[in-house]
């Protein structure tokens, strides 16, 4: 705690800046008293124990993001792991009374289960990418609403729980099954209890994939109350607000579900491709369902200076939603040669794969070292930004790290 | 019994239970203090509190603007700006103000979303004199296709 304060004191407004990931409009004009107003954030690193790097976006409700450096290890830690929250984290949690409740139109009997009640299932242990489908939102333009993801919402964890398909057979469901939806203890921001934050789903055969699980640990614990304890629905390779938190039902429906953030605009873009800064009617927008290909670098990080004839290690993950990553490259001249790096298999599907590369560069100068990944389809991520969208969402363009040699 | 025996009887009473009062007192003084601060904050150094707590810069901050920025919020000094405070921050943070960029009509459309899905009220005549506010100082930039990399923070890695 006290590091973080200190490193506060110490920095510069640019340095914060930079860490924010975007500049401070009128930093200029930011007087020194504002600072400590920072400070008040401390809050948030003790109580939901963050790394120092982790980066605020909003503290009502609380949602915070890595950055690409603090991302290097294979299995994220709590501690580096973004948060994203619709509503407000629900507090005192019962765990002995807990009940996840099975129910909707295409279940016949709905049933629930105590926490120990889950555990008597088959056990599963999978490593899954979970990642923000506004992740990367920051740089679209014109600008899109929301939270100003830059590329550190993403992450994956070690997931423990059972099989959602055995579940669902345990109950029984109805051959009209077409989605899942759920439903979970955190509360709205209004204040009105008969609002949900948020209630997203799942198309059935999503729901009885092998990884798809409703988990109740993380990296071998208890999940931790901000990501989602005491249980969590985990599915890979989607956007992480499918991964419902906190969840006490369950509902089988013979329809997609329409609970709140499935509708409108949320998590959807548009059907067909539309120019930028385009007005999309709502019955033009599509459900995002598999996140599309991406990678991150995540040593050394940005700003390293190096010396002249040595050999810089890079590494980082890629991963592409439902598929695999097939290829990974890097390109020291803004893309116009791009070179092999060594790609790892994934620990298991929907894991994100460890990537690294050796680059002597040429001579003195300033370099950026870019990062691509192809997946099994062919599709690599794009240099520039991808398609413009309302929402701005799916942002996989490259990243970049600046690198100096002296 | 003379007199004077009398009146220093009547002294030792007087000061005996002058003592016992001023115990009582102060005693009674002290459990009134400890109920209403039982951190005993008052006798922490001044600057120890300041940064522990931060509740107490916030209110102290409130209302107050510094070189343009309203500190309480951090939203910058403007027409409106009140307006925003009252009606946007009650239900969520400033920072969903501060990160966001739009024009007038990018701001109406987050307002009427916030009043369809999240229980926002009714604004009325307030609603122009807000969206002119959050549209003048907090405008659309241009970006581009993808922007220089910016505030580098160059370190030595050898």
């Amino acid at each position: 705690m006290s590091n973080r304060r200190d490193f506060i004191k110490k920095s510069s407004l640019a340095t914060i800046s930079s860490i924010l990931g975007v500049d401070i409009v009128f930093a200029k004009n930011l007087p020194k008293d504002v600072l400590p107003l920072l400070l008040q954030e401390e809050g948030f690193y003790t109580k939901f124990n963050k790394h120092k790097d982790m980066v605020i976006l909003n503290d009502r409700p609380w949602n915070a993001e890595a950055q690409a450096h603090i991302l290097d290890d294979e299995i994220t830690p709590s501690s580096k792991m973004f948060v994203r929250n619709n509503g407000l984290i629900p507090e005192n949690i019962d765990v002995d009374n807990w009940n996840l409740t099975i129910d909707g139109e295409s279940v016949n009997t709905p049933k629930s289960y105590t926490i120990s009640e889950l555990k008597k299932f088959p056990k599963h242990t999978y490593r899954l990418t979970l990642e923000c489908g506004g992740n990367g939102r920051s740089e679209f333009n014109p600008p899109a609403k929301g939270n100003q993801w830059s590329i550190g919402a993403v992450s994956c964890a070690e997931w423990t729980g059972v099989r959602l398909r055995d579940i669902l057979e345990d109950v029984g469901i109805n051959q009209d099954a077409v989605y899942i939806g759920y439903y979970g203890a955190d509360t709205h921001l209004s204040g009105n209890p008969e609002k949900n934050p948020i209630s997203r789903g799942m198309p059935i055969s999503k729901a009885l994939m092998d990884e798809t699980i409703i988990a109740y640990a993380m990296n071998g614990e208890n999940i931790p109350l901000a990501h989602g304890f005491p249980l969590r629905l985990v599915a890979g390779g989607w956007p992480a607000s499918v991964s419902g938190k906190w969840i006490n039902k369950l509902v089988v429906r013979n329809k997609i579900h329409d609970g709140a953030k499935m509708g409108g605009q949320s998590y959807r873009v548009p059907c067909t491709a539309v120019a930028p800064g385009s007005k999309v009617s709502d019955d033009q927008m599509c459900i995002i369902e598999s996140m599309p290909v991406k990678s991150l670098i995540t040593y050394p990080k940005s700003g390293a200076v190096i010396s002249e004839n040595r050999t810089l290690n890079v590494r980082g993950h890629a991963w592409a939603g439902e598929l695999k990553v097939n290829k990974m490259e890097y390109s020291i001249d803004f893309g116009s040669t791009w070179h092999r790096c060594e790609l790892k298999a994934p620990h298991n599907r929907l894991a994100w794969q460890r990537w690294s590369a050796n680059i002597n560069f040429p001579k003195k100068g300033y370099y950026e070292v870019w990062a691509r990944a192809t997946d099994t389809n062919g599709t690599m991520q794009p240099m520039v930004l991808p398609g413009w969208n309302p929402k701005g969402y799916l942002n996989n363009a490259c990243h970049r790290i600046a690198i100096k040699v002296n | 019994m003379s007199d004077e025996k009398i009146l220093s009887i009547v002294k030792k009473i007087y000061r005996f239970t002058l003592s016992v009062f001023i115990i009582i007192f102060t005693l009674f003084l002290s459990t009134i203090y400890y109920y209403n601060d039982p951190t005993l904050s008052l006798l922490i150094p001044k600057e120890e509190k300041n940064i522990t707590s931060s509740k107490s810069v916030q209110q102290k901050n409130a209302g107050i603007i510094q070189d343009g920025i309203h500190l309480e919020t951090g939203l910058i000094e403007g027409e409106g700006l009140m307006l925003v405070v009252q009606n946007c921050t009650s239900c969520h943070s400033a920072k969903m103000i501060t990160q966001n960029r739009a024009n007038k009509e990018g701001w109406r459309s987050m307002i009427k979303w916030m009043q369809q899905t999240q229980n926002l009220w009714d604004l009325g005549e307030n609603e122009e004199k807000i969206i002119d506010y959050l549209s003048t100082n907090y405008p659309p930039q241009k970006k581009g296709r993808r922007a220089t990399l910016t505030n580098i923070e160059w370190y030595n890695l050898d």
